[in-house]
């Protein structure tokens, strides 16, 4: 299956400051750990370490470089595939890993799948599994921003099979209503689970629906985080000035199965996959900074050496911690409990002390 | 008769109407050339095509919509929905729409779609891919709903649903998907809707339940049978229509119950077992009747299995009504 890259387009403006070597360095130090705990989940997963596992590899550079654009403030509505997004928020990696694992530590209290998850001191929104439903709220959120006269703006992370969602459609049409401060980042890995992107639109591009509810729509190749960043930028100063959503559409690729549930041979083919390798988001980076005399090979394996150790040590830091209470279930429900689920409370701890639930 | 995974009858059962009328058609998200993100539509698409094998763009809302317009029209189609968990963007094409349309035509426009859905919990799958909400479907008027708990079944009470001319709202147990072989009759095997099977006979309580509880409420019966507690096993196989007749007569001979069932206990298809119990065979009752449930809270990820009913909770639950009366 041939999947048609469409030409980006021309950017929105090009009034976005260029990127610094310092800048340039930090995106590829992210890009490089998210890649490094891609694999090593894979690997945990296959262990039995942690029970599943959403791979983002190959999205890095589209990540990495929204996120970036992004100011601190700028909430976040993400899917389950926003590993970059979360490292650059300055999640640490151990603070997820007690998700995947959902141990006593996770903030989710063991609750969720790994990769669902959500920190509310970094504006970032904890995330489900039903596909689309964050766009709408996103949509909201900045209907909430314009009340409050806030100089920020939301964004929110979908693929290309959540275009054919109804929220999707919702969102984008309230947000074209309102001009709200909206970012629509659409990954567009190429495929939903096993179904190619020409399943999802008869549209050339994801981008231009974006024209049908009155706003612009890009497509930035996703492989290149510097125009990843600068679409994402722009988009923002536009939210920013009062001008509205954007929708933009970064042209990347899963190389990765859906899930370790999935096995992508299924249904594509080894070639799509090594043509999307050669344009590799990290190797084209790092072309860029050794040409450019700011990174040598030398440091390169440092760094790798570096972030895998960090990792070795946050697995068996997350690894010794104790799992979820049991009791911790009856959390969170409700504010307050139930006068029913108090008693269901009740009656559990009595089952477990005579041993019949066995947590 | 082949032996046969639960999933495997699935298979076989819509290959069989396939097979058997060409206006049988499968549509859903991964439902072709993946064969399905569980394989239950495995080999369809190449056996069939993909005019009767859709893959269809990601909107469970589009799917059973277009469903129910290809069955306005003569079709009988069979929508997948990748989890029950996501067939919530459907609701309103479920609830409004396909339950509704006989009655609101005066009859005229009958609307026979089978939506098929795996349900429930047992695979660590979180909050959003272990759900038992079959009680929202129980709950409206116009739809069938039926849940197999073994191969054979899977496949009877599958056929039967395509041949039905109701709409049916197919639930399948993923946890025993792959967990237990059966024997299952070749070619079309039907089971009628609205008939129970007692699964073991017993006398002294009646545990009633459907789906993946069922391997668990027999369990619970071989536990009590070694405590000299004669417990009768009875599996629902649908729950609209219920099989009135061989709950009542069940509790009638043991004059104690016990409900189980994974979804959440307020308002779950065990509060209305009850209330028919309690209807209409108050007087047969010696002991009040017991629900083992899932808890009144969203479904957890790390400590599903002390959200999910075991069979020591279930026995338990049985041991308590047989030493109250
Ligand atoms: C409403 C809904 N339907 C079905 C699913 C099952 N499902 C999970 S991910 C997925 C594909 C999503 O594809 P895409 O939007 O392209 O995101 P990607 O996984 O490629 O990042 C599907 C069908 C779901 N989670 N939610
Ligand atoms: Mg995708």
């Amino acid at each position: 299956m041939a999947n048609a890259v469409s030409p980006p387009s021309a950017p929105l403006d090009s009034g976005a400051t260029p990127l610094s070597a310092e800048q340039r360095l930090s995106f590829y130090r992210t890009m490089v750990l998210s890649r490094a705990i891609d694999e090593r989940c894979l690997s945990l997963q296959r262990q039995g370490r942690i029970g599943f596992y959403v791979p983002a590899s190959g999205q890095e550079g589209a990540q990495i470089g929204c996120a970036a654009a992004l100011e601190p403030d700028d909430w976040i509505f993400p899917a389950y595939r926003e590993i970059g997004l979360a490292l650059w928020r300055g999640i640490p990696f151990r603070t997820l890993l007690d998700q995947f694992i959902g141990n006593a530590e996770d903030i989710m209290k063991g609750r969720q799948m790994p990769n669902h998850y959500g920190f509310r001191d970094k504006n970032f929104v904890v995330a489900s599994s039903p596909i689309g439903t964050q766009i709408t709220q996103a949509v909201g959120a900045a209907m909430a921003i314009q009340r409050r006269k806030a100089a920020t703006v939301t964004a929110t992370f979908f693929g290309d099979g959540a275009t054919s969602s109804n929220d999707f459609h919702a969102g984008m049409n309230f947000a074209g209503v309102f001009r709200t401060p909206t970012i629509f980042f659409c990954q567009n890995n190429q495929w939903a689970i096993s179904l190619p992107r020409e399943r999802q639109t008869r549209s050339s591009t994801l981008a231009q629906k974006a024209e049908a509810y009155g706003f612009p729509g890009v497509v930035v190749d996703g492989t290149d985080v510097d125009a990843v960043y600068r679409a994402v930028r722009s988009a923002r100063e536009r939210a920013v000035r009062g001008e509205g959503p954007t929708l933009i559409e970064a042209q990347v690729y899963r190389y990765g199965p859906h899930s370790t549930s999935d096995d992508p041979r299924r249904y594509r083919a080894d070639e799509e996959l090594q043509a999307w390798k050669r344009r590799d988001p990290i190797l084209r980076l790092k072309e860029l900074l050794l040409s450019s005399g700011q990174w040598t090979e030398a440091k390169d394996a440092a760094l790798l050496d570096e972030v895998r150790a960090q990792i070795a040590q946050a697995i068996e830091a997350a690894e010794a911690v104790p799992p979820v209470a049991p009791a911790t279930l009856f959390e969170d429900t409700f504010a307050r409990r139930t006068p029913q689920l108090e008693e269901e409370k009740a009656a559990f701890e009595r089952l477990v002390q005579e041993g019949v639930i066995r947590p | 008769m082949t032996e046969m995974t639960l999933v495997q009858a699935v298979n076989r059962g819509l290959h069989e109407a396939m097979k058997g009328d060409p206006d049988v058609l499968v549509l859903g998200e991964d439902v072709g050339v993946d064969g399905g993100v569980f394989r239950a539509t495995e080999g369809l698409i190449k056996e069939f095509g993909p005019d009767r094998v859709i893959d269809t763009p990601l909107s469970e809302c589009g799917i059973v919509g277009t469903a129910i317009g290809m069955a306005l029209y003569g079709l009988k189609p069979v929508a997948e929905i990748q989890f029950l968990d996501f067939i919530y963007p459907a609701f309103d094409q479920i609830v409004s729409e396909l339950a509704k349309f006989r009655f609101r035509s005066g009859g005229q426009y009958p609307c026979h779609v089978v939506v098929r859905a795996p349900y429930g919990g047992g695979i660590k799958g979180g909050l959003y891919h272990s759900q038992s909400t079959e009680a929202y479907f129980c709950h409206t008027a116009g739809l069938k709903v039926a849940i197999p708990s073994t191969p054979a079944d899977a496949k009877g009470l599958l056929l039967s649903a395509i041949h039905d001319e109701d709409p049916v709202i197919f639930l399948e147990p993923k946890r025993i998907y792959r967990a237990v072989s059966g024997e299952v009759p070749d070619g079309d095997h039907r089971v009628p809707f609205g008939s129970a099977r007692t699964v073991v006979p017993g006398d002294d309580v009646s545990i009633f339940a459907y789906g993946a509880m069922v391997p668990v409420a027999t369990e619970a019966a071989e536990a009590l049978r070694g405590e000299g507690i004669s417990a009768e096993v009875v599996d629902l196989r649908t729950l609209v229509p219920l099989d009135e007749a061989t709950v009542l007569a069940s509790v009638e001979k043991t004059g104690r119950a016990v409900v189980v069932h994974e979804a959440a206990r307020f308002c779950g298809f065990g509060a209305e077992l009850s209330a028919i119990l309690a209807e209409k065979a108050f007087y047969s009752l010696k002991a009040p009747i017991a629900r083992v449930t899932g808890f009144d809270t969203p479904f957890p990820y790390a400590l599903e299995n002390v959200y999910l009913p075991n069979a020591a909770r279930v026995a338990h639950a049985a041991r308590a009504t047989v030493r109250s009366g």
